[in-house]
């Protein structure tokens, strides 16, 4: 089957994610979809699936216009999606989550049904036992039994969503195999990934996606240089910090600790963070960063090792009682977890630094929300409520809410949203505390940022550090190959 | 789903738009006020009609039967008074997102202290005092029955919707209990309650008029210190930004477990005060249906009022004013005196579906949109 | 105090038990579709008016059932159908819903207070009944005794057994994978709650017609929706557990009456109370083998926790939430 995509654009709100993207994938080849996150490739390809519809442009399969508007009807033209996160049915058995929504399956019994399933299961190399509960099943497993599941219903392009994030080798081993015969076997493979390492490995054909369009696309042999390169864009100069720490006593001790969180968690990571140091968390997104950061806030409690802030000896280590120890996360997703919409700038003031006088000084408050206000440089009022904030306020209001002096800052993408100026200012701003005794934790997707301000990097891959780094003594490109997995 | 292991809910129920405390100034949502009005009257009136009844002698009766005398408008307020107490406390709750169906059981059970309170022979020299200490035990019982309906929440993960409503039948119980128990009439235990107070111990009236000043002077004292509390404080703009969005309140250092048992507690308090109000101001007794459904009705009340003080203050004096005005109808047109619920039900259904379709129809993210 | 013959006793519980049984396979089957229905209280009263008004019109007890039926089934589409394209949380919608119609019940059938109307009569099946102790207990009773009897093997064969029930667990699942499966959660849910709240209507319509019979105020099935709805949750969102359920209920009942020759004192709504503890208890058993397993991550072991786990049973996983 061949389809081809002509001037496909999604716009979301203000939003483009995907802009003028034409592309071919033609029968019997796996292509791979590369580019680093929010770079548009779920969106297009949930767009051939009939998940989302395009704002404008056209689909074509076998040279026929169709129109994919649901999933049913990508379906009936044979395109599946396995989407990134589990579209499946954790409590029902892997035999009802086959049959589920599959009109060929028809009146047939159960047991022929299971029959057909460990059958098509044995030819691809996967094992899966009709009658499990789904819960029981590892993430790899339940993307087995999804593609089996595709393909019974006569599917002939197959999408597939980061399929590699969160599964074992062997079982990654396993799924390129079967794709590959699948391939042999005439289907038309497609896989979304951002990890270079996999797609090089697999896919026949490359296109790399950078903020919404088409970048490059390449035949094998890939060049890595060359695409890296599209995928993050030109190598910059890389301009080393112009500050040498004088690093200070272990702040924050972490001893072992795993902690399931997303699709990779955090496994057995030791690390110390001294005063004064300013640590970049550099990984693709879900890679453990994020588990990281919040288990150093006390968010997650850890399920085996231990954390230590200083030489306190806390009976729990917990997000309220490291607060007066003058830790501050601030978590990237603003209007989910950091700021409370509806509610005004005053508003989040008076919670946050009013804690102890019931009846509100409403005075004091718009003052100290003005200082704020101006020494942050928020476009907004005292008044304002802050989903009428741009994002880039949004975020400089989150920042103006760390305390006077912190000990240990964790920043989830701290700059997420501001442009080159006021990201540099707010950097300045940051650097002045570690002046004093507080050490910064930032994790970042721009790994320029990383390289400019971090002292030292620590690279996330799967849920464990790869590989620690001094920023004065890499660069970007051996970082972004070493975060997309590349020996 | 991102989400730490603190900031778990189950089941929040998502109320529309609540009023920012600072930003959002009452305004009179003239529309939707027509248009609530107008579809409700609209079915009413059909229900009428399929009765065979006159809808304009109906909806003159309830006009007269509420505000056609002096007498009748003191009806009114007696059922205002404890109608309004609930829909305060409940003003907390809906406010953080807590859907305290309990209070029915909350209103019980101040009742149940209250006459617990004034059945005892400590307070029988002093009923001024008895008075006072019973309004204090009652909004004690019913501010630790809300908590325990809050602690299921917190700690037992036990939605408070199912948790409520075993409780109210759970306090109902106790009534029935008590009524045919240990404080059963001396003779015969009836279904017509506890036996008569004595006088000493009723809440003081005004001559002619069986309103009791109290009574009015604590139900606007109430929504005195509610608009205060949530305007004006600390607690309110926690409850409000909790409501809102718990986890984003979590991160900004509130204690949001401690705020939920909180607002139950005050929530239960003003209940047990209505109880108290309807044992000592009205029926000077305990009887089986002593919470008269205001529980209920005042979660309709706040509902349509969207969770907004003034309005709820108002809309409860327009529900009392039915209920009494619903009364007549028996006697006057062989009708039943439900009428009134019918009415008020078909106005909070028509407001919310309003107000749902309302926000359905601004822009907002598409789904599945996540780039 | 004599003791009751064990037969007739059983044969009280099965035959009052009915309604509620009817009702909490009702609502089971909506909440397995993921709409939860709070107005259950008012929608048996309301349907329980309509049966006998219109049987009384029109001296068919069919007829009379058909209408029930039909009311209830109109408020539970009507609850799903509202609550999905209004946006409006369905918690809201039922309770308002509860309140009204047991207001508006009791308004229209004003007119049918304390009259006489048709009442189905009792209809032993010929040779059934006259098996040893079986017989009188399950098949002397009326034609809505057997339906209730057969309406519990019957649902859980469908939830559990067919392709419909299969779709009907899949959209209180996960509505949003059903999309992606080409599935329509929004029609099947709004035809669920409507199956259910027509089955919530039948019990209704059962209850004027024969368990409670005529229309008064008040009518003898007040307060049974509330009841339903704990059981639904006792019974852990399996049909048969919550059956279970519905006949200990009707034995504390039938125990009741017993008892209270005994202690004349207690009043036999009391024993309403009961399903109440037991649905909270239930919901706390839940949450703690939900938190158990989150903790370990492995099956569970030792005899406690499995009690726990077999008590626990768990709700449909978008129960209650719109799907938009």
């Amino acid at each position: 089957m061949q389809i081809e995509l002509r001037k496909i654009c999604k716009r979301f709100d203000s939003v483009n994610a995907n802009q003028d993207i034409s592309i071919t994938f033609s029968a019997g080849c796996i292509y791979g979809i590369l580019g680093e996150n929010g770079a548009g490739k779920s969106t297009l390809m949930k767009i051939l699936s009939g998940y989302t519809e395009c704002s404008s442009g056209e689909t074509l399969i076998n040279n026929q216009p169709v129109r994919l508007s649901n999933p049913m009807q990508a379906l009936r033209y044979g395109i599946g999606m396995l989407y990134q996160e589990p579209m499946d049915f954790p409590r029902l058995t892997v035999l009802d989550n086959y049959r589920l929504g599959n009109p060929l399956l028809g009146r047939q019994s159960k047991t022929v049904v299971g029959k057909q399933l460990t059958d098509s299961a044995v030819t691809l190399g996967f094992q899966l036992q009709p009658d499990q509960s789904l819960e029981t099943l590892t993430i790899g497993e339940r993307q087995q039994l999804e593609i089996l599941r595709l393909l019974s219903l006569g599917v002939d392009a197959l999408i597939l969503d980061e399929p590699t994030t969160g599964i074992s080798t062997q079982q990654k081993e396993m799924l390129f195999s079967a794709l590959r015969k699948l391939a042999g076997d005439g289907k038309t493979i497609l896989l979304v990934s951002h990890k270079i390492k996999d797609v090089e490995a697999l896919c026949d054909h490359v296109a790399v996606l950078r903020r919404g369009s088409l970048a490059i696309q390449m035949d094998r042999p890939f060049s890595t240089a060359t695409l890296l390169e599209s995928m993050f864009g030109e190598p910059p100069k890389h301009c080393p910090p112009d500050r040498k720490p004088a690093v200070g006593v272990p702040v924050l001790t972490m001893d072992r600790a795993s902690v399931s969180y997303g699709r990779s968690g955090l496994i057995q990571c030791s690390e110390i963070v001294r005063e004064r140091e300013i640590i970049g968390l550099a990984g693709l997104e879900g890679s453990g960063q994020e588990a990281f950061l919040r288990l150093a806030a006390g968010l997650l409690r850890a399920e085996e090792g231990s954390l230590r802030l200083r030489d306190q000896h806390m009976k729990n280590y917990r997000y309220h009682e490291l607060q007066p120890h003058g830790v501050f996360f601030m978590p990237a997703a603003r209007l989910e977890e950091g700021l409370i919409s509806e509610i005004s700038i005053a508003d989040h003031m008076a919670l946050i630094k009013f804690h102890e006088t019931m009846i509100l000084p409403w005075k004091a408050i718009l003052s100290q929300t003005e200082n704020s206000i101006s020494a942050f440089d928020i476009k907004g009022r005292p008044s304002t409520t802050v989903n009428r904030l741009s994002g880039g306020n949004q975020q400089r209001l989150l920042l103006s809410f760390i305390p006077p002096n912190p000990s240990l800052l964790l920043l989830e993408n701290p700059t997420r949203g501001l442009d080159m100026a006021s990201s540099a200012d707010m950097w300045s701003r940051l650097r002045t505390y570690c002046q004093q005794k507080t050490s910064i934790v930032f994790s970042s997707p721009d790994l320029e940022e990383i390289l400019t301000y971090a002292d030292r990097i620590l690279v996330f891959f799967d849920g464990c550090v790869i590989r620690h780094l001094m920023a004065d003594q890499t660069d970007i490109n051996y970082l972004g190959s070493a975060i997309a997995g590349a020996p | 789903m991102k989400r730490g292991p603190c900031l778990q809910r189950s089941n929040q129920t998502h109320l529309n738009h609540l009023p920012a405390t600072r930003v959002a100034r009452a305004w009179i949502p003239i529309p939707s006020i027509l248009v609530t009005l107008g579809v409700a009257l609209l079915l009413a009136t059909l229900v009428l009609l399929t009765v065979g009844t006159s809808p304009l002698s109906v909806y003159g009766h309830l006009l007269k039967g509420s505000i056609g005398s002096w007498q009748k408008i003191v009806q009114v307020l007696n059922v205002w008074i404890p109608l309004v107490l609930c829909a305060t406390g409940l003003l907390y709750t809906f406010r953080i997102n807590l859907w305290n169906i309990g209070i029915e059981g909350q209103v019980m059970i101040g009742a149940v202290f209250s006459t617990g309170v004034l059945r005892s022979e400590w307070f029988v020299g002093c009923p001024m005092s008895a008075l006072f200490i019973s309004m204090l035990a009652a909004m004690m019982g019913g501010g630790l029955w809300a908590l325990f309906t809050g602690y299921l929440k917190t700690r037992g993960g036990v939605n408070e919707i199912f948790a409520g409503l075993g409780m109210n039948f759970l306090a109902q119980g106790l009534i029935l209990w008590l009524i045919f128990g240990p404080w059963k009439r001396p003779g015969m235990a009836s279904m017509s309650g506890t036996e008569l107070f004595p006088p000493a111990v009723w809440l003081p009236t005004l001559l002619s008029y069986r309103l009791s000043i109290l009574g009015l002077v604590l139900a606007i004292a109430a929504i005195l210190v509610t608009t205060f509390l949530l305007r004006h404080t600390r607690i309110g703009l926690a409850i409000n930004a909790i409501g809102r969005n718990p986890r984003a309140s979590f991160l900004l250092g509130l204690r949001t477990d401690r705020y939920l048992l909180l607002t139950m507690m005050l929530a239960g308090c003003f209940a047990g005060l209505a109880g108290n109000i309807q044992v000592t101001g009205i029926y000077h007794r305990l009887i089986p249906a002593i919470s008269c459904n205001y529980g209920y009705l005042a979660l309709m009340v706040v509902m349509l009022s969207n969770y907004r003080i003034l309005a709820a203050t108002i809309i409860a004096f327009f529900f009392a004013g039915i209920n009494v005005g619903s009364i007549q109808l028996p006697m006057a047109l062989q009708l039943d005196s439900s009428f009134s619920g019918v009415l008020q039900g078909l106005m909070v259904l028509s407001a919310i579906c309003f107000q749902g379709w309302r926000s359905k129809r601004r822009p907002s993210a598409s789904r599945g949109g996540t780039p | 105090m004599i003791l009751p013959d064990p037969v007739i006793l059983f044969a009280g519980i099965v035959a009052s038990a009915t309604p509620v049984i009817i009702a909490v396979i009702g609502e089971t089957i909506s909440e397995k579709a993921g709409v939860i229905n709070l107005s259950l209280d008012g929608t048996i009263l309301l349907s329980a008016m309509t049966a006998f008004s219109v049987a009384y019109q029109t001296q068919s007890i069919l007829i009379g059932i058909g209408a029930g039926t039909f009311v209830g089934g109109i408020i539970g589409a009507g609850i799903a159908a509202l609550s999905l394209y209004c946006r409006v949380s369905q918690v809201a919608i039922g309770f308002v819903c509860a309140l009204m119609a047991k207001d508006l019940a009791y308004f229209l059938g004003n007119a049918y207070a304390r009259l006489n109307g048709p009442q189905i009569g009792d209809s032993p099946l010929p040779f059934l009944r006259h098996l040893p102790v079986v017989g009188p207990i399950l098949f002397n009773h009326n034609i809505l005794v057997y339906c209730s009897l057969l309406l519990i093997p019957l649902s859980t064969w469908f939830l559990f057994y067919t392709r419909m029930g299969l779709t009907l667990r899949a959209v209180g699942e996960n509505p949003l994978a059903c999309y992606a499966r080409g599935i329509r959660p929004q029609f099947h849910q709004i035809v669920y709650s409507g199956i259910g709240g027509a089955l919530v209507g039948l019990s209704g319509a059962s209850f004027a017609l024969c368990f409670k019979p005529g229309w008064g105020r008040p009518q003898g099935a007040e307060g049974t929706g509330w009841i339903v709805l704990a059981l639904v949750i006792f019974g852990g969102w399996n049909p048969i557990r919550a059956c279970m359920g519905a006949y200990l209920f009707a034995f504390l009942q039938v125990a009741a009456i017993y008892l209270q020759n005994r202690f004349d004192a207690i009043p036999a709504q009391i024993f309403q109370v009961a399903p109440f503890p037991l649905m909270i208890s239930t919901l706390l058993v839940i949450q703690l083998v939900q938190q158990d397993n989150r903790k370990k991550n492995v099956a569970s072991k030792g005899v406690f926790r499995k009690f726990l786990a077999i008590l626990s049973g768990s709700a449909p996983a978008s129960l209650g939430k719109s799907f938009l």
